[in-house]
This record gives C-alpha cells, structure tokens and sequence, in this order.
C-alpha cells in the first residue's frame, strides 16, 4: 500500500515537472519569436525611410552618385534576404553602407540647413539604435533559450519534443559600434 | 582606526565592514573583483513589491492609532478609527491609481508627442526596445535645471519625465543613458514604491499638520474639558515621533543601492556606461535648481534635487550615493 502510495507520489510529481519544463521551453520559444519579429519591424521601418533619405540628399550629392547607389543596393538585397544568418549579413552591409553615407554627408554644410534631412537623420539614426537593441534583445532571448535547451535535465525534455537551438543574430566585431551621427 | 575606503567607487565604510556598504566591492584584498550587485531582476521586483505592501500596512496602522486617540479625544470613541481607516484605504487606492497624475502635475511635467519633441520620443522608444518594456508616457519639465524621473504603478502604466535643460545640455547618447536609468527603474518597479512613498507620506504629514493645529486652536477655545491634557500630549508626542520616522522612509524608499543598480541595469541596456557617466557629470556640475521638487518628490529623481542638503549632511542619509561615486563605478565596468 504505501509502495503504490510513493509510485504514484513520484509519477505525479514527474508529470508535473514534464508539463512545468514543457510550457517554460514554450514560453521561451515564443519570446524568441516575438524578439525576432520586433527586428523585423524595425528592419522594414528602415527599409521605408531609405528612400526617402536619399530621394531628399540626392540633389545636395550629386558626385556621392557611388556611395547612394550602394545604400540603395544593399537595401533591396536586405529586403530579399533569407534565415537568421543571411538577414544578419544583408542588414550588416547595409548599416555599413549608411555609415559611409552619414559620413560624407558630414561634408555637406548645406544638408545640415535643411530641416527635412534633419528629421529624417534622426529619424534614420534612432531606427538604427532600435535594430541593434532589438538584435541585442534578442540575442539575449535566444541565450536564455539556448542555455535552457542545453542544461541537464531541460534538455532530455527539449530532446523529446524537438526543441532546436536558434541562431544568434551574430555581428562582426566591427560593426559592434552603432552609427554615430552627432550634428551638434 | 581609520575608515576604509572602497577601491572601486571611493566611498568611505566603515571599519569593520568586509564589503563596500555601497557597491558591495570587498574592501581587503583585490579590488575590482567579485559581483557588485547581488539582487537579480526578480529579487529587485519582489522586493518592491513587498516593501509596497509593507508601506500601505504602516499606513493603516499610523492612521488607525491617529483615529483612536482623536476619537478619544473627541468623545466619539472608536467611529474615529473607523473614519481614520476609511481614509486610510481611500487615500492608499487614490495614491495607486491616482499617484502619477499627482507627482507629474507637483512637478509640473508637461506630456509631449512625437510631433514637437521627435528626438526624446525616439530615445524612450529605444530604450523600450532594449529593457522589453511598453512605451510609457513622456513628459518634458520646463526648466533649465538638469534632472529625470519616472513614475506610474507598473511598466503599463509608467511615465518618463525629464527637463528641458537635460535636452539642452546632453548629447544623443547621454541622454540615452539618462532614459536607460528612468527605464530601469520601470522595470525594477521602483516606481511604484517611490511613487506610493511620496504621495502617502505626504498625505500624513499634511494630516498631522491640520489636527496638531486643530487640537492647538480648540484647546483654547474649550479649557474647561478635564482629562483631555493627557491625551492631547500622547498625540502630540506620537506625531513628534511619526514625523522623522517618516523622513527617513522617503530617504530609504529609494535607497542607494537601487539607483546604482539602476545604472547598472542602464548599463547593460545601452552597452555604454560611459555615456551615463559623461550624463552624470554634466548634471553633477549643474548649478541650476529644480524648483518644482519637493520633500516628498526628492527620491525619484535621478540625481538629488536638493544638493546643498546632501553636501552637508552625511551621506548616510542621503537619498543619493554621490554623484562621483557613481560615476567611477560606471567608468570601472
């Protein structure tokens, strides 16, 4: 009797902490995903308002043909981007080739006059800021996610119901450092 | 023996201590290592929210006692405690809900949009990106001083207010890191304790102060009562000894470990603790004061509004750490 007590004791508590682990790598699963699907709207966000930018400075920079031809480039194959890693690559190019282009906008007294390019500058550097928090945030979700995956005994549960590992949204040493426009 | 001094933010401890008072830095040995905060997020959260219980059940105690011997006094016996804690509740459910619309209109804060201040809208949006937290109310103090709160009874429900001089006189990234702080401090829930600290506190001693002046003036008028001379000077003794104890509750109500954790947490957000540095240098520097902070209001503030106060005093009692100390413990991470 007290035999059949402690089976069922310990397959209860077992049930329990299966169900418990199991809506935990859930809930954990669905941060990463809404943590992803925040980049994504920060992405199109900024997507949007190149154009814009550089329909605005094209006239002021007419021999910086090169460098807004290159925004433009890497705009459009960001936009087509595929998975985790290609999308890190296309939108590292593209912030590297906006880089560029706020810097020789630098040269161009004239721009920093015109208030519509302000706004859009602003506008342009705080949709940069929030991709890398947003990348950052998510990054930070999938560590969590990962680690949980990983640990013993989450893992044997993970395992069980084809929890995979995610892939970070990796960014080159380089490219760490945000683009810094400071026009005051 | 002389006190020691911490080598990681220069504050100075007392001699019998193993570990900073304010960083939390052992002081024998090497410095710089070890973890400087011990309280996780959650612990941060929990222990807001307990301390937001305790606050509201000191409430009720410190009016119920108040009752008591004013219903004595009044010859109406217990109907006075009853009243007392009928205010009690009120005045508790009012500071919840109504407690960020009163400490925003005592500082004067005016709500701005997207439209007239684009730059600080764009920061806090940032940084809701960052802590994963719902866009609060933004409000700008018009005033050259250099200052921030936040405020609200939960992430939801939070505002962000700062002054027009820290638009003025802050770069984009320090005032990232200002924003940060204020996030932090919406994510932590330290918001909701201060913000009940300051609007509580405030309502009992404006309560004091009308039956204290009460009980002066009608005890002229009525000399002849016999017995009440006793219980007026237990009451009066009661409100002496209420009144500091409820200064220092707004002192701790935001201690200084909490602020630094939330430079911390500012920290981890931006990855740039040096832009809240720099920030914290510039508004340690200002000399410009804050007119619209009050007593009740001081703690929310990023930096002590009232720093004549805390220079002199010790820093024991200051709602603050130093500026400097502050600023050496973000320079060290």
């Amino acid at each position: 009797m007290v035999a059949i007590i402690i089976i069922v004791a310990l397959i209860f508590f077992i049930a329990l902490w299966l169900i418990s682990t199991y809506n935990s790598l859930v809930k954990h699963r669905n941060y990463v995903r809404n943590a992803w699907s925040q980049i994504d709207v920060q992405l199109k966000r900024r997507y949007d308002l190149i154009p814009n930018l550089v329909e605005t400075v094209k006239d002021y920079m007419s021999y910086e043909k090169d460098t807004l031809e290159a925004v433009i480039k890497a705009r459009n194959f960001a936009m087509n981007a595929q998975g985790v890693k290609q999308q890190a690559e296309a939108e590292n190019a593209l912030s590297g080739t906006l880089k560029s282009l706020f810097a020789v906008m630098e040269n161009y007294p004239q721009l920093k006059a015109n208030e519509n390019v302000m706004k859009l500058q602003e506008e342009l550097t705080s949709t940069e800021n929030r991709i890398s928090y947003s990348r950052q945030f998510y990054n930070d979700s999938v560590m969590q996610y990962n680690t949980m995956i990983e640990t013993f005994p989450t893992n044997i549960i993970a395992g069980m119901f084809n929890f995979r590992i995610m892939d970070f949204f990796a960014i080159p040493e380089a490219e760490r450092q945000n683009v810094k426009v400071d026009l005051r | 023996m002389a006190a020691k001094i911490c080598p990681r933010c220069g504050f100075y401890n007392s001699p019998l201590r193993k570990d900073c008072s304010l960083c939390s830095t052992p002081l024998d040995g090497e410095a710089g290592s070890g973890v400087p905060f011990k309280m996780s997020f959650y612990d941060v959260r929990s222990s807001n929210n307990r301390s937001s219980v305790i606050l509201v059940f000191f409430l009720l105690i410190v009016l119920g006692v108040l009752g008591y011997f004013a219903g004595e006094y009044f010859g109406v016996g217990y109907f006075g405690v009853g009243l007392a804690l009928l205010f009690a509740v009120i005045s508790s459910l009012g500071a919840y809900y109504g407690g960020k619309q009163i400490v925003l209109s005592i500082s004067g804060a005016r709500r701005v949009t997207a439209e007239n201040e684009p730059q600080l809208v764009n920061i806090v949006e940032e940084m809701c990106i960052a802590s994963g937290n719902p866009v609060p109310e933004i409000y700008v103090i018009e005033t050259d001083a250099l200052n921030a709160f936040a405020t609200g009874r939960d992430p939801k429900h939070a505002a962000v207010a700062v002054t027009r001089g820290l638009m003025t006189n802050l770069n984009r990234e320090e005032l990232t890191g200002v924003v940060a702080h204020e996030m932090s401090h919406v994510s932590h829930l330290d918001i909701k304790f201060a913000m009940l600290v300051g609007v509580l506190v405030g309502t009992i001693v404006m309560i004091s102060d009308i039956v204290t002046r009460w009980m002066f003036f009608s005890r002229r008028r009525d000399k002849q009562k016999g017995g009440g001379g006793i219980i007026i000077l237990a009451l009066v003794l009661i409100l002496a000894i209420i009144a500091p104890i409820l200064a220092k509750l707004i002192q701790m109500a935001v201690s200084r470990k909490r602020e630094l954790m939330a430079d911390a947490r500012a920290a981890e957000y931006t990855r740039n603790p040096e832009a809240l540095a720099s920030a914290l240098e510039k508004i340690g520097a200002s000399s410009v004061k804050l007119q619209t902070a009050t007593r009740a209001t001081q703690h929310m503030y990023i930096n002590n509004p009232f720093k004549d106060f805390s220079k002199k005093s010790s820093s024991l009692f200051s709602t603050h750490p130093p500026i400097e100390a502050r600023i050496k413990i973000l320079r060290s991470m």
